[in-house]
């Protein structure tokens, strides 16, 4: 594919979950309680565009195609797009903004304190993806966005104690986050080791 | 207010059990040419059929609330046993077969035994109730129900003076109900209920809604229906009812009991622990409108609970 086409084309595709939630929402193939199905839509797709962002790495080193790590903070703030649907439907269509309500949630409910501080934690990565945050932060950048192993996980967490009983879906999201991880730590032991033979050489 | 009592009914309101039977042989031949005709699409099978249960007469305890319309409370449904989605019933229910039911009577009864669908059917006029239907889970419907008082039922078996509660189980056939495959819940289903509120007047053993027969997904072809009561205390296609001098383990309560305690009245004051019963969702409406004590059904049922802790016997 043309490079200069691969952004646009991803734009897209990362766009159409939104417009097929649109259109079944359009025609009333929701069901019976469309609000439902529409935030359990978003948290989903905030989960799996959290977890495409973490293969672009490990795809790379395997296929050794960059071109996937340039798509990666596009992902990456798509992953924050889905989340900020996700919040303003639980905030507008579950709680209609009744802010007491929402406090006591957030307070009360572990399942919501960690969707919310998986949300905060997002947001720093949001504001220093830009390229001047990144040359302005240095080295910190990469050791802030290393969060995004930790919201992943989060968000597994969130989906795990949401669910009443099958916790089959929440699990195969956490065995793929642990595959994405564990191939992260297998890399770092094999570069540890190919440096310190080059020390020695 | 005045409660209205069932006995202005007599024999011909009656519906007789034979054309109860046509109905639902009409309804699975019905289910076998629209599966066979959709091919597995997202259409329910069973809500192709409609043939009315003759003539049922409306019964007491109704609410003149907005009824939720039969599309959704055929195809928006809690029964594990067909899968954990919602659409999964709708879907896989058709696999169930109704004919030649039987119930066992067990336990604390003097008179035990298998009992045929029809002989459990037969004596009882079947009458419409429309009842609130609270879920769990936080939404709600109203649903039109076909039945008839689980008290009647239970006197028949006569009770003995150890029967303090009473426990059912739905179906266990994984065959028939593909959802069984998995070990969500450690099937199969049991619901129980103490004494009283099984003999409660509230309390039905429902056949069918909107006028037919129960399509699958709705518990076919009996279940039970407790209205101030959490949805999942109303178990579906039932298969055994056993009279116990010991409170019964409901499913929910032994998949995770501080969730789902043996009671688990509808109640705004307790909270799941995972989320606020204090709203629910009416399916077909936007805003959440508040959950009612009881679920609206405090007059009737409050004297139950008198001088219990419903913190602690939620």
């Amino acid at each position: 594919m043309q490079k200069q086409l691969i952004k646009p084309v991803v734009f897209i595709a990362c766009l159409l979950p939104l417009i097929v939630l649109g259109w079944q929402l359009y025609a009333g193939l929701l069901g019976a309680n469309p609000i439902d199905e529409v935030a359990d839509s978003t948290g989903e797709w905030t989960l799996r565009f959290l977890l495409i962002t973490l293969t672009a790495t490990p795809l790379k080193r395997l296929f050794g195609r960059a071109w996937t790590i340039r798509i990666r903070r596009m992902l990456g703030l798509f992953a924050f797009f889905y989340v900020c649907l996700h919040l303003l439907t639980y905030l507008w269509l579950d709680q209609f903004f009744d802010w007491g309500e929402i406090w006591l949630d957030i307070l009360d409910r572990p399942f919501i304190t960690l969707g919310m501080l998986a949300f905060v934690l997002l947001l720093p990565l949001v504001i220093t993806s830009n390229n001047f945050m990144m040359r302005r932060l240095g080295r910190n950048w990469k050791r802030l966005h290393r969060l995004a192993y930790v919201i992943p996980a989060l968000g597994v967490l969130h989906f795990w104690w949401l669910v009443k009983a099958d916790v089959l879906e929440p699990l195969v999201y956490g065995v793929v986050l642990a595959i994405l991880l564990g191939s992260r730590i297998k890399a770092g032991f094999a570069v540890k080791n190919t440096t310190q033979e080059g020390c020695a050489s | 207010m005045l409660i209205k009592t069932a006995t202005d009914l007599n024999e011909s309101d009656v519906t007789p059990f034979d054309i109860y039977q046509q109905r639902r042989r009409f309804l699975q031949s019905g289910i076998a040419i629209a599966g066979a005709a959709i091919g597995g699409s997202l259409l329910s099978p069973a809500a192709s059929a409609s043939l009315p249960l003759g003539q049922v007469k409306p019964g007491p305890f109704s609410t003149d609330e907005e009824k939720t319309p039969f599309e959704d409370v055929s195809s928006y449904n809690n029964f594990y046993e067909f899968g954990v989605d919602k659409s999964d019933p709708a879907r896989n229910a058709h696999k169930l077969q109704t004919d030649s039911w039987s119930v066992t009577v067990a336990g604390e009864v003097a008179k035990p035994g298998s009992y045929t669908l029809e002989d459990i059917l037969k004596p009882h006029a079947l009458a419409e109730r429309i009842y609130r239907l609270r879920c769990v889970e936080g939404w709600s419907m109203v649903i039109p129900w076909i039945g008839f008082p689980l008290a009647d039922l239970i006197k028949r078996f006569e009770p003995t003076s150890k029967a303090k509660f009473v426990e059912f189980e739905t179906l266990y056939d994984k065959k028939q109900m593909p959802g069984q495959r998995r070990h969500v819940l450690d099937w199969p289903y049991r619901e129980g209920l103490r004494m009283d509120e099984a003999m409660h007047p509230l309390t039905l053993i429902a056949v069918g809604l909107y006028g037919n027969v129960l399509p699958n997904q709705n518990g076919a072809p009996v279940r039970l229906v407790v209205p101030w009561k959490y949805g999942f205390k109303s178990i579906k296609s039932i298969v055994k009812i056993r009279l116990r001098e010991t409170q019964p383990t409901s499913s929910w309560t032994k998949s995770a009991p501080q969730e789902y305690g043996f009671y688990s009245n509808v109640n705004p004051n307790v909270s799941h622990p995972r989320w606020s019963q204090k709203r629910e969702r009416r399916i077909g409406e936007l805003r959440k409108r508040k959950t009612l004590m009881f679920n609206g059904y405090q007059e009737q049922v409050a004297s139950l609970y008198t001088g219990m802790d419903l913190k602690k016997y939620f």
